[in-house]
């Protein structure tokens, strides 16, 4: 039976395939004792730790399978090359590439082959020792499910012409393929890469050999493939890396064109073909292709010409780990370097008094260095957390010392209680800084979103924690936040307080919270100070006097605060609606909706909202500023936030493709006027089955200028003309069990980004779900098309305004939107009390579609306004007043 | 006689449901597991339910019967734990052979009575090979990551032991089920591949993995597809995957190997999610109808149960089997 084409398939923990649609598949050499000195050096010291780190290097530089060779006199190959494999296995992001298993003994193949779960390569067998040897081998490899490389040698010896090279491989291969019933997509050919211009005539043709028999093998040995090491051919040019990185190069450019699909390549060693300088290009070519018989002697007088021109990349690499140990360990804090920090931790220990000093010292003194980069805005959030992750590393290490030394477990530095207040849902920022602190050695009792103030001191007693953060995003937590520090007051609590959270600010903090409570209270907003802030507070002999020295910023701020010039002058509410913003509902066109009523949406792919999304929110969440896409090109930031932006899509096709997010949205589209100025009536069929309160500015503006109500972009019932409105939700469910299952896997990097990442999709499908009702569901603008960016800068007709933002801060309104469409029943989405959006990452608001309609900040409003809001709404002025409390002008 | 590979062609075949939740219904005590003939046994056996094909056989019959009676053309053996690494709790690594080979015996009595009844519908036995509960290729100690509770050698042996064990004991097809990691499978795999070359036979073999984290990957870590990749130098009757978080949730990974392989395609998902107390909530109405969903897809050639399925999942599962047709196997490794 005719077979089709069959493909190489190997795996790691992430499958690789091989197909005429793959490129070169670039094999990792570092990894092997024969060819780096240095791999061979970490070996024999067991220094597994920066071994894994070489491994890891060349998997992050671009190698898909790695070469492991452990062939040495002085070391026990076997146990080396299972030790080696087994602390690969725990290592994702290396074992996910598959590995190739190399040795010339058969046991240390067969050891490797017992200790890896993926299918990987051997390299190699052949026939070297005669049929027998090899058809055992081949049974056992096939047995173990591994993919194999044959070495071009037979009894006689190693192929070294054409015709050696296509007869061992076609014998190789029918012995293979028709006695051990081998896969023949599984068999790869090493068909030897020997060096050119070696100044003899026996070695001109050896790179014109094996590219002639890659061709044969490729079109006449069905599915195999031919691998080699490229490193070789240019060997007689060792010392001039500018002539063999072009030689390589040049070579593979043959090669590859020839069938050569996969080769043992140093990226670092690899010359851009097109930047190979002409003159150069042509004599190497004319080597390589033994074009010309004096091309050797012409390579030769050209090499001397660009001998010592050599690069710098690898010299300076490490030459950091020439400094004085101080500034190696803070080198290695800032830069994120693991591999070397259990080395100077050590060294800082024994030239230590006491191991904890290593820590209070040396590592303090390199994590301040960061935390004075991050506050100087040269360092940024994800290396941060990278940062947290070698000072670890370097404390674990140096624990169990200082256990010995007090004879007790070591405790952590601090016992840290973090919390999201009572009724909001919200905690990025929260967990970013519990990540970081936890990697400084403080223990992080964290209770989560939505805690109630009751369980945070019943905690707080009960873990004896040193300090209490809260967080909030929404304005309702600030109220909870004034509320637990005059609960902490009154139950005699001394733990400072942190304040962190998007909505907090120095300024409501001193104003506000301060006040309440006698002991420490500090707004905390960015990760890598909370760092510094908290060493503060708990350092025993500085404390007191740091603590004095906020209290005292503290209250000369709020003094400056509150003394800052009342210059803002408010008008009425009366004068206010005199002043309303005036459509022309005459000449105005209003445009009635193709589907009134309300529906939802369930069945959206995650796919359809990726154009939709706003990158720019993304990078701010983890501190980057600046506007997408050029952020990923800029001078100061670019770097980061291209390694964040690749993060979030690795993610992020895992999360399209598993469908791990689940997107739902509500709209509804109804009639609607305006009533008594500032009140949106919602008919059905005539008859009010909702009202929208809406708020109006009273900032005293100069000259003409209208002072804006939501209400007034809608014709009121006096005009007799039949206006709409509409309301929505989306929300998008999923993040935040996604989210807890990479917590669980101590892995807070990628759970910070889902939850980011949720967030982002809300908005888009909000973005999404607007655009679909301006084109279809309504239709007043059926003919737009627009570009994402203009979409983002919201270039289009209509607004859709969220209460709680700037032109409805008033949260309250919410609840009649959830009323209208049945928000909770139909998609699930929850109001909590202090009415945040359960799922956290959800949108809501309103839309207008009249193309005078335009987004606008409230500003403050007076007392008069609360009391007359109070009335129509028919609420109690005390729960108005709390409603509106951050938009009310102090009297 | 009919093989399991015509009847493979015909249509989607049925594997039976749960061991351990019928069993739970019998409320067997220590002195029922122990039987007379453990009566004395320095350790503990409640929970030993390998045990019970020896102690309480008619009870395992029974079960096996009602799962026939329910639709089922195939029965696993009640052999789940049954390596000298998994019995090592119980102190029983002597009984292994015995345990495998009565379970086999057993469920194959079972079997034949009721190919008899309906010729025309032939039953089968497939031996139960659990993963044991050790993991080849991680280490059970975070602080020592290069450590390994168990060899590829240990259990290869065990594995070979078990095999051995359930062939003697007339199995029709070896069925290695919720591999959590794939370097145990491939240890296994090695195992019959041994066992098959020495007595040169040919038997079928099913493997299923579990999928038990919503990120899509093992217990060890890999893709869906690389585990694919990483047990396909076998010619094997089927692959799939079982347990886990419920019909529902294992949708995906059936749909990430179905069209990648030229082996059948297997699944018996968990019926949904234990509740609090570790039951299962789930009706037989509730899994068929997930279950539907995979065959409208066409991704499936052998459909069962596992965690928290009973006769009557199994018999929903079954009539809606009927329905359909089974996916189409490209393979000539379902006929050799």
């Amino acid at each position: 039976m005719k077979e089709g084409k069959k493909y190489l398939k190997l795996s790691g923990l992430e499958p690789l395939i091989l197909s005429e649609y793959t490129n070169f598949i670039n094999v990792g050499e570092r990894t092997n004792v024969a060819g780096s000195r240095k791999f061979l050096r970490l070996i024999k010291e067991e220094e597994f730790d920066e071994a894994l780190a070489i491994a890891r290097h060349q998997v992050e530089g671009g190698a898909q399978i790695i070469d492991i060779n452990m062939d040495d006199g002085l070391i026990d190959g076997k146990e080396a090359m299972v030790r080696f494999l087994n602390l690969i296995a725990a290592e994702p992001d290396i074992c996910r590439v598959p590995i190739m298993i190399d040795s010339s003994k058969w046991e240390i193949i067969e050891a490797g082959l017992q200790v890896v779960q993926g299918k990987c390569v051997v390299n190699s067998i052949s026939l070297k020792e005669g049929e027998e040897k090899f058809i055992k081998e081949a049974i056992l490899i096939k047995r173990y499910g591994a993919a194999v490389i044959i070495m071009a040698f037979d009894e006689v010896g190693q192929a070294d012409n054409y015709q050696r090279r296509i007869e061992i491989a076609e014998r190789s291969y029918r012995v293979l393929v028709d006695k051990v019933g081998f896969a023949s997509e599984d068999i790869i050919f090493d068909l030897n890469i020997f060096p050119v211009a070696t100044g003899m005539d026996e070695h001109r043709k050896n790179a014109v050999d094996f590219i002639e028999a890659t061709r044969w093998v490729r079109e006449n040995l069905p599915n195999a493939s031919v691998s080699g090491g490229v490193s070789n051919v240019s060997f007689s040019f060792r010392g001039n890396n500018t002539v063999r990185e072009a030689m390589h190069s040049v070579f593979l450019y043959y090669a590859i064109q020839a069938g050569m699909n996969m080769g043992i390549v140093n990226p670092a060693m690899l010359e851009i073909y097109d930047d190979i300088p002409k003159d150069l290009l042509v004599r190497i070519e004319d080597v390589i292709l033994n074009r010309r018989d004096d091309a050797t002697e012409r390579l030769l007088d050209f090499a001397e010409t660009v001998k010592g021109k050599k690069k710098e990349n690898d010299t300076t690499a490490l030459e950091w780990r020439n400094l004085p140990l101080q500034e190696r360990i803070t080198h290695a804090l800032v830069k994120g370097i693991d591999a070397f920090i259990v080395a100077d931790a050590e060294e800082a220990r024994l030239a230590a008094d006491k191991p904890i000093e290593v820590i209070e010292g040396n590592l303090m003194v390199g994590m301040n260095v960061v935390g004075d980069l991050f506050g100087a805005g040269k360092m940024f959030l994800p290396q941060v957390v990278k940062s947290a992750r070698v000072m670890k590393k370097a404390v674990s290490y140096l624990n169990p010392f200082i256990e010995e030394e007090k004879g007790e477990e070591q405790k952590a530095l601090g016992k840290i209680l973090m919390a999201t207040v009572k009724g909001d849902v919200h905690d990025i920022g929260k967990n970013i800084v519990s990540v970081v602190l936890g990697c400084n050695n403080y223990e992080i009792v964290d209770m989560g979103v939505m805690v109630a103030p009751e369980k945070i001191i019943e905690t707080a007693k009960k873990e004896n924690v040193d300090i209490i953060g809260l967080s909030g995003l929404i304005t309702p937590s600030l109220d909870e936040m004034v509320y637990l520090a005059k609960e902490m007051e009154r139950q005699d609590f001394s733990v400072p307080l942190l304040i962190g959270g998007a909505t907090t600010s120095k300024a409501h903090t001193a104003v506000k919270i301060d006040p309440e409570y006698k002991n420490a209270v500090v707004h905390v907003n960015d990760a890598s100070r909370a760092v510094t802030v908290v060493s503060d507070l708990l350092n025993k002999e500085t404390s007191n006097a740091y603590v004095a020295k906020l209290k005292k910023d503290y209250d000369e701020f709020r003094e400056k605060f509150l003394k800052r010039g009342k210059t803002k002058a408010y008008i009425s509410i009366d004068k206010a609606r005199n002043r309303k913003f005036k459509i022309d509902w005459n000449t105005t066109t209003i445009k009635k909706p193709n589907e009134l009523g309300i529906q939802t949406f369930e069945q959206l792919s995650l796919k359809e909202l990726l154009p939709y999304i706003d990158w720019r929110p993304f990078f701010i969440s983890w501190d980057l500023h600046g506007k997408y896409p050029e952020i990923l090109t800029d001078e100061v930031v670019g770097e980061q936030a291209t390694n964040l932006y690749e993060d979030a899509q690795v993610i992020l096709k895992e999360i399209i493709e598993k469908q791990l997010l689940k997107p739902k949205a509500i709209f509804g589209l109804f009639e609607a006027n305006t009533i008594n100025h500032d009140d949106i009536s919602i008919q059905k069929k005539g008859k009010e089955i909702a009202v929208f309160r809406t708020l109006r500015q009273q900032l005293k503006k100069r000259d003409a200028k209208p002072s804006f109500a939501l209400a007034d972009f809608i014709a009121p019932k006096e005009t007799q003309k039949n206006d709409y409105m509409g309301a929505f939700c989306v929300a998008i469910y999923g993040a935040d069990e996604l989210a807890t299952k990479y917590k669980n896997a101590e892995d807070d990097y990628n759970a910070i980004m889902v939850q980011a990442l949720a967030d982002r999709f809300a908005e888009a499908f909000a973005e999404y779900l607007h655009h679909q009702v301006r084109t279809k569901h309504w239709g007043y603008a059926s003919s737009e098309n627009l570009s994402n960016e203009e979409l983002i800068t919201e270039s289009y007709k209509g607004i859709r305004p969220a209460p709680g933002y700037p032109a409805c801060p008033d949260h309250l309104e919410k609840e009649t939107i959830w009323e209208l469409l049945e928000v909770e029943k139909k998609i699930g989405v929850t109001l909590t009390e202090s009415l945040a959006m359960w799922p956290a990452a959800a949108v809501s608001g309103y839309y207008f579609g009249n193309e005078e309609a335009k987004y606008f900040g409230l500003g403050k409003i007076t007392d008069d306004q609360v009391r007359d809001f109070a009335t129509r709404k028919d609420i109690s002025l005390e729960k108005a007043r709390k409603w509106l409390h951050p938009n009310i002008a102090d009297a | 006689m009919s093989t399991i590979h015509q009847e493979l062609k015909k249509r989607i075949l049925v594997l039976d449901g749960a061991m351990g939740t019928m069993l739970q219904a019998y409320k067997f005590t220590e002195e029922d597991f122990r039987g007379e003939r453990f009566k004395d046994f320095p350790v503990s056996l409640q929970g030993n339910n390998d045990l019970l094909s020896i102690t309480q056989p008619q009870a395992i019959k029974d079960i096996h019967a009602k799962y026939f009676t329910a639709g089922a053309d195939i029965i696993e053996t009640n052999t789940f734990s049954g390596t000298t690494i998994a019995m090592a709790d119980y102190q029983m690594e002597h009984l292994v052979y015995e345990l495998n080979y009565q379970s086999a015996k057993i469920a194959k009595e079972v079997a034949d009575e009721f190919t008899a009844k309906e010729p025309h519908k032939p039953r089968f036995v497939a031996g139960s090979i659990g993963p044991t509960n050790r993991t080849a290729s991680m280490s059970p100690d975070v602080n020592d990551p290069g450590y390994r509770a168990v060899t590829f050698d240990e259990l290869r042996i065990a594995y070979k032991q078990q095999t051995e064990a359930l062939l003697d004991g007339g199995v029709d097809i070896l069925l290695v089920e919720t591999v959590f990691d794939t370097l145990n499978a491939k240890a296994c795999l090695f195992a019959i591949e041994e066992v098959k070359d020495e007595r040169n036979i040919n038997v079928p073999i099913m493997l299923s993995g579990t999928i038990t984290d919503a990120s899509g990957r093992t217990l060890s870590g890999q893709t869906a597809e690389a585990f694919l990749i990483s047990v396909s130098h076998i010619p094997l009757l089927s692959i799939g995957f079982n347990c886990a978080l419920g019909a529902n949730l294992l949708q995906p990974h059936l749909e990430a190997i179905a069209n990648k392989t030229d082996f059948a395609i297997s699944a018996h998902p968990n019926a949904g999610l234990p509740n609090a107390f570790g039951e299962y909530d789930e009706t037989p109405e509730d899994t068929a109808e997930q279950i539907e969903e995979y065959f409208k897809k066409d991704l499936i050639n052998i459909i069962g149960g596992c965690c928290g399925t009973t006769p009557e999942h199994i018999s929903a599962i079954a009539e809606v089997a009927a329905k359909y047709q089974p996916r189409t196997v490209r393979s000539s490794a379902v006929e050799n």
